[in-house]
């Protein structure tokens, strides 16, 4: 919201409205719905009403090759029942704090370089492109051109016993958990990058010059001035990969060559077994849950006030 | 901040390696599959390269086994064009709409980014459910069309806020002011001014079509798009042939990004120069 009205804001004018621009705000009004409605339209069709439709199908009974529309909580009881859901998610919410944690590290440090480090635009212009372009390619590219490094003759194997750290090839390189958190690192930094990159190009760099001066070290600015202000972009950094993860399957199963699972991956088998019942439940819970973590980081950070800013 | 004739300080350094070292770590394994996917007949998934062939690039075209990849292939570059062109003008029509406040507009604000971070595979999984009870065969031009723009659309939304964050309005007013009708301000000026935010957008609608994997999975009907056959060819192939199609989507998309930066550029460039004919004239 604050993030149009900031764009609405600085394009109109601010002096108090005449009658003749009420009138203006009006019509003004009609022409903004025809202008959004296309894509309100094309979101409701393809993203709301068939979110409604998961939520209906999950109170439905089914057959071995059938949905049977009905109005029943079994779908719901089996999921609280079982003892895999559980597991499911503590294994999703494991790979979201890892990949949260080490994605937050690079995130800010790589923006942090290239906004206070960096001095000419045309380079920082260059640099981050060097970091976004990645984002426009295959992820199921990047992802699998990790096998060649990991595997049991890879060539990260193939280095360490040529160094002759290791005399036999490392097992748990690829098709395990650190393969698995290893691409969603290389998939998902980015999302850390770009919002955290846009917070701290806002700072004024005055207020860290006024810190220096002032006798603050290098850390203590860091700290203080330039950690609090890009909280915004962590918060969206944050809600970014957060959901990204906790939202995966492709990545879970190739990586962990089926060994692990996440609460999606295992959605994904549901319904290929055609039970979608069932699978829609666990939608249903698994949507409530990323909801209230995003809602949990909004809570710390105030995201609209901020951009608003 | 730092005088320029100032030394950098110690932390630059240790920065620009760590930066250094993402970069690596970004692109590394990428370029060594592009290096294995010229691998020998007789070579495997991991170096040492038996030899240099195009080996797994003809295999591609000519084995069956590894499936329809031609197919997908035209499929996939068919379904971005079409996903970019309606990002483009929803987008665009949708971020001037945006500029005014109206009645619903923070409904339809948080109906995109609800629809931007849901996880893929539920969208598609609604989709596919909603057209299964209503007796309707999914497509990946129909469906795999609508649950695409459901991931490129508020992308696109995003890009014309920041584009339209930055845009003088003061131009479109002096033409309204010199008598221009509204198409004429449009087409003339608003346009013109925001065709590098559009290219911007065109090209994150291309490029993110053209590798959906989530949202399209279970909305393209039976016939697969490119990354759907990739994505089944990572668990039935072993060969170097998933590299060789690796390097070829790549290039691909490379070729995309690179023709959309050089134009944005060439524009910007270009309006520089105009800039600066017309000081010197004036």
């Amino acid at each position: 919201m604050a993030l149009f009205n900031q764009t609405a804001d600085g394009a109109m004018d601010a002096a108090p409205p005449t009658a003749e621009q009420l009138a203006d705000d009006r019509s003004g009004e009609r022409a903004s719905w025809w202008q959004t409605g296309p894509l309100v339209v094309v979101l409701l069709l393809f993203f709301g009403l068939p979110m409604l439709v998961v939520l209906a199908v999950s109170f439905f009974d089914f057959s071995r090759t059938d949905i049977i529309p009905a109005f029943i909580f079994d779908n719901y009881i089996d999921l609280f029942r079982s003892e895999v859901t559980l597991r499911l998610y503590l294994s999703s919410l494991k790979f979201a704090a890892i990949v949260w944690l080490v994605t937050l590290v690079l995130g800010f440090n790589i923006a942090y370089f290239l906004v206070f480090h960096v001095r000419s635009l045309l380079w920082q212009i260059g640099l981050f492109l060097v970091c976004t372009v990645p984002f426009l390619t295959s992820n199921i590219i990047r992802m699998i051109s990790w096998i060649p490094f990991l595997g049991r003759n890879g060539i990260f194997n193939q280095a360490l016993e040529g160094a002759g750290i290791t005399s036999q090839p490392l097992e748990f390189l690829l098709f395990s958990d650190f393969a698995v958190i290893v691409a969603y690192v290389h998939l998902f930094t980015l999302f850390m990058v770009v919002p955290i990159f846009n917070s701290m190009a806002r700072i004024d760099k005055s207020l860290l010059e006024a810190a220096r001066d002032a006798g603050a070290g290098r850390f203590r600015v860091v700290a203080e001035i330039v950690l609090p202000l890009s909280k915004t972009g962590i918060a969206l950094g944050s809600i970014f990969v957060v959901t990204l993860v906790m939202g995966d399957s492709f990545v879970v199963r190739t990586m962990s060559g089926g060994q692990s699972a996440s609460v999606v991956s295992a959605l994904q088998n549901e319904v290929a077994a055609l039970q979608y019942p069932p699978a829609a439940a666990s939608a249903v819970i698994m949507v409530i849950i990323v909801t209230l973590m995003v809602a949990g980081i909004l809570r710390l950070v105030d995201v609209r006030k901020e951009l608003a800013r | 901040m730092h005088g320029s004739d100032e030394g950098r300080p110690w932390t630059f350094y240790a920065f620009a390696a760590f930066f250094g070292l993402f970069v690596a770590f970004l692109y590394g394994p990428m370029i060594v599959i592009y290096v294995l996917s010229f691998q020998g007949p007789n070579g495997g998934m991991t170096f040492p390269l038996n030899g240099v062939s195009l080996h797994w690039f003809s295999a591609l075209i000519s084995q069956t086994r590894v499936g329809d990849i031609a197919g997908s292939f035209q499929r996939s570059i068919g379904l971005a064009a079409l996903v970019a062109i309606i990002t483009v003008v929803l987008s665009v029509l949708a971020g001037l709409g945006f500029r005014r406040r109206f009645r619903g507009s923070a409904f339809a604000f948080y109906l995109a980014i609800a629809s931007l971070i849901m996880p893929g595979l539920f969208v598609g999984l609604g989709i596919a459910l909603a057209f299964r009870l209503l007796g309707l065969q999914t497509a990946w031009y129909t469906t795999g069309l609508g649950a695409q723009l459901t991931w490129t659309l508020p992308f696109g939304l995003l890009i014309m806020f920041a584009v339209l964050g930055r845009f003088n309005r003061s131009y479109e007013e002096a033409a309204t002011d010199l008598g221009a009708t509204n198409w004429q301000r449009f087409s003339e000026i608003t346009l013109p001014m925001l065709l590098p935010g559009i290219i911007g957008v065109a090209l994150f609608g291309f490029t993110l079509s053209y590798d959906e994997l989530a949202r399209t999975a279970l909305t393209a009907g039976s016939q697969n798009t490119l990354p759907l056959e990739i994505w089944a060819m990572t668990t039935n192939v072993t060969s170097p042939t998933l590299y060789a199609v690796g390097a070829v989507t790549t290039v691909v998309s490379f070729v995309v990004i690179i023709t959309a930066l050089t134009s944005i550029a060439a524009i910007q460039s270009r309006r520089a120069r105009g800039k600066q004919s017309e000081q010197s004239h004036g």
